[in-house]
């Protein structure tokens, strides 16, 4: 052991305990718990509707959880905010809106500025090396909604890639997007896991997760498995995953909100 | 305001002339004044309008004619202070239980909008005819704020109108770069630690700020589309939002002095409607020449096209039939129609233009293709031929069917796209249909 590692005893990343986040009566996640490894790519996999990126908003506080644990390198997110970026979904925003990549790419620099200050010189710089990182300098002046649907997520990236962070949440980034965004974004992968950097990705296409992912996470609504890709991508852990809900899980689990049992339930206590 | 009243009878001239003279000091007052307010009010409206909250100020601008009855009501005053916070209150009621509706309840956001505006509305329509009734000193000119009055609005009420507008002015200009990051990705906003709700909360302030000061010059009924007709006009002339609020606040000072100068001349007139038809107008303008998507660029452009798929077609027309019947030397229109469906005056029209281009040739009482013309009808049929190939290796068509969908791709093929289809064709040198494929440039063989 190195004698920093000593001084700072090393947490992990991101840990998740009992986190449950509901929709209405709906139970989206219940009771997930899990801790991640520094420096791997960690894919989130799941079927449709399983709360991958429920997952995510939730350990973000984009979206309000019932119950659990959040703690990024051992902390609250609030005292972790700049070693952290998210990735939204690339759906998610309306791409007509008037402002040019670079604008964009600015963005992720506001976490370091305060109030009414403007981007520096220095957040400029750095804006400028991360379109580099993902070949979309030529860019930088395009109006987004002339982008393809690979470019505009690699301005995402980039945005990202701006806020020099050490732990990456994103959303899908492969979804839609073309071949040379797709090697883009692995090789972007492979530079920050060079310099120590963890990846987070919500992902569902099962042909390339052994592939471009060293640890996977199975959710649904529930987690299924967690750990390294060689021990937990097996086939009974597929078949949990996408083998249906556990259905009388679900059932008794919404009876559960409905009654607000679970709310009255400690107040004594 | 009694001088005004004086020289009404004088002729409209001498009005313009008066006012422009600025003798009466209070104009001036009430110009710029009112400038200000077109510029902040289209300013702020832009991020309603880009956060998909247009309709948020004209609930707001309703829900403020409960709050100036209630004011005046209590302290007996027109003081434009006490109206303005009056207004300013009973806004952020109805701000926050159109924000709250949706939240708590099963009612949707324009449900929530909807309902909240038209109580508040006629909450205040009630007081007003009560206090219309009622025997109050000053109650004169308070209808006015309905349909907005420049002339009937005294000096304190300018003051505070420019003091409000330039502090939302100076607000925006400090917080750009926030408001934008919110109004594109607020979710992102969130992410990074930006307290969204306090921003937020400070939009909302200015639009009602905005929208209260703005009721006497325009008036409850139509301060939404000063807010937001502006922005949309912009959107028709600039994809950067930085130039686009630069010409929202100028077609909002514009509007503001047309109008205020109408009110001027012929003070029975209210303001708010002369200020929105001219917003109109300005928008409609844009709408139809805007350089960025206007209608008569897009008519303009779409007619270019349609002409160039013209003349294309008649070149391949003209290739076609050399192909086929090499031993003549022109063809007449009607051997160029028996191979391509065209009305007469159509083809007549392209004709005459590929005449006048040096495309084509007249020649013993016919036309046939000129050097130039040969040489970009042998590029169109290339590209033609190879699409074709192209289509029947990768889909599963018939000659027929990639013969139909080449029609169309040959117009828009660029080079660079001609020299990857080619990359992906093993070397074939004829279509499905068994004609050759012409050689592109500098690559001919023999």
């Amino acid at each position: 052991m190195s004698p920093t590692q000593t001084i700072f005893p090393s947490h992990p990343p991101l840990s998740v305990k009992q986190l449950s986040m509901r929709y209405h009566h709906k139970p989206v996640l219940t009771d997930v718990s899990f801790s991640i490894p520094e420096g791997k790519t960690i894919a989130i996999v799941g079927p449709n509707g399983a709360g991958k990126s429920s997952l995510l908003k939730g350990i973000m506080g984009l979206e309000s959880i019932i119950e659990g644990e959040v703690k990024f390198f051992g902390e609250d997110l609030n005292r972790k905010r700049l070693a952290t970026a998210y990735v939204p979904q690339r759906e998610e925003i309306d791409w007509d809106f008037p402002i040019n990549v670079m604008d964009v790419v600015l963005m992720g620099r506001h976490g370091h500025l305060s109030l009414w200050k403007r981007p520096s010189r220095i957040d400029r710089d750095i804006a400028e090396q991360a379109l580099k990182d993902l070949n979309m300098w030529e860019f930088r002046d395009r109006q987004i909604s002339q982008l393809s649907g690979g470019q505009q997520q690699r301005v995402f990236l980039a945005r990202a890639l701006a806020q020099q962070a050490n732990l990456y949440l994103m959303d899908e980034p492969f979804a839609g997007v073309d071949v040379a965004t797709e090697k883009a974004i692995i090789e972007l992968f492979s530079q920050l896991k060079q310099r120590g950097k963890t990846i987070v990705c919500v992902h569902h296409d099962l042909n390339t997760v052994g592939e471009y992912f060293d640890w996977i996470v199975f959710i649904n609504a529930r987690l299924v498995a967690a750990g390294p890709v060689e021990e937990v991508l097996t086939p009974e852990n597929l078949a949990k995953t996408y083998g249906g809900r556990l259905s009388l899980l679900n059932d008794l689990t919404e009876q559960l909100y409905r009654s607000k049992v679970n709310k009255i339930h400690d107040e004594g206590a | 305001m009694e001088a005004w009243n004086l020289t009404h009878s004088v002729s409209m001239w001498d009005n313009l002339a008066a006012f422009w003279r600025f003798e009466d000091i209070n104009a001036l007052w009430v110009l710029s004044g009112s400038i200000l307010l077109g510029m902040s009010a289209s300013v702020i409206g832009a991020f309603a309008f880009l956060r998909k909250r247009s309709l948020i100020g004209d609930a707001l601008a309703h829900a403020a004619l409960p709050g100036v009855m209630m004011a005046f009501l209590l302290f007996q005053s027109r003081d434009p202070v006490v109206i303005f916070f009056g207004a300013l209150l009973s806004s952020f009621v109805g701000f926050f239980i159109i924000d709250w509706l949706p939240k708590n309840t099963k009612i949707k956001p324009d449900a929530a909008l909807a309902i909240t505006l038209s109580f508040f509305f006629a909450l205040g329509l009630m007081l007003l005819s009560y206090i219309q009734g009622a025997e109050l000193e000053n109650k004169s000119g308070l209808d006015k704020i309905l349909f907005g009055q420049a002339a009937a609005m005294t000096e304190s009420d300018i003051h505070l109108l420019a003091y409000v507008s330039l502090f939302i002015l100076i607000t925006v200009a400090l917080f750009f770069q926030k408001f934008r990051l919110i109004a594109f990705n607020r979710i992102y906003a969130q992410s990074l630690g930006i307290s969204v709700k306090s921003y937020e909360l400070l939009l909302a302030l200015l639009i009602v700020m905005s929208v209260v000061v703005g009721l006497q010059l325009v008036g409850v009924v139509l301060m939404a589309a000063v807010l937001l007709t502006p922005i949309a006009a912009t959107r028709y002339w600039s994809n950067q939002l930085t130039p686009m609020l630069l010409l929202a606040s100028t077609i909002g000072a514009l509007s503001a002095l047309i109008s205020t100068q109408v009110s001027y001349l012929a003070p029975a007139m209210p303001t708010g409607p002369w200020m929105v038809v001219s917003l109109s107008l300005l928008f409609m303008i844009s709408l139809f020449f805007g350089t960025n998507k206007g209608l008569l660029k897009r008519w303009l452009e779409t007619r270019a096209l349609r002409k160039r798929v013209a003349e294309e077609n008649i070149l391949r027309t003209f290739y076609k039939l050399s192909e086929r019947q090499q031993e003549r030397e022109s063809f007449s229109m009607a051997d160029v129609q028996g191979m391509r469906n065209m009305q007469a005056s159509q083809l007549h029209a392209t004709l005459d233009q590929m005449l006048r281009k040096g495309l084509i040739l007249s020649q013993s009482g016919g036309y046939r293709l000129s050097e130039s013309g040969m040489q970009q009808a042998s590029q169109l049929t290339r590209r033609h031929r190879l699409w074709e190939n192209y289509l029947m290796q990768q889909a599963e068509l018939s000659p027929d069917m990639v013969h139909q969908q080449a029609e169309r791709m040959e117009h828009i093929l660029t080079a660079d796209e001609e020299t990857k289809l080619q990359a992906e064709l093993n070397s074939s040198h004829a279509d499905p249909h068994g004609q050759p494929i012409p050689q592109g440039k500098g690559e001919r063989h023999d």
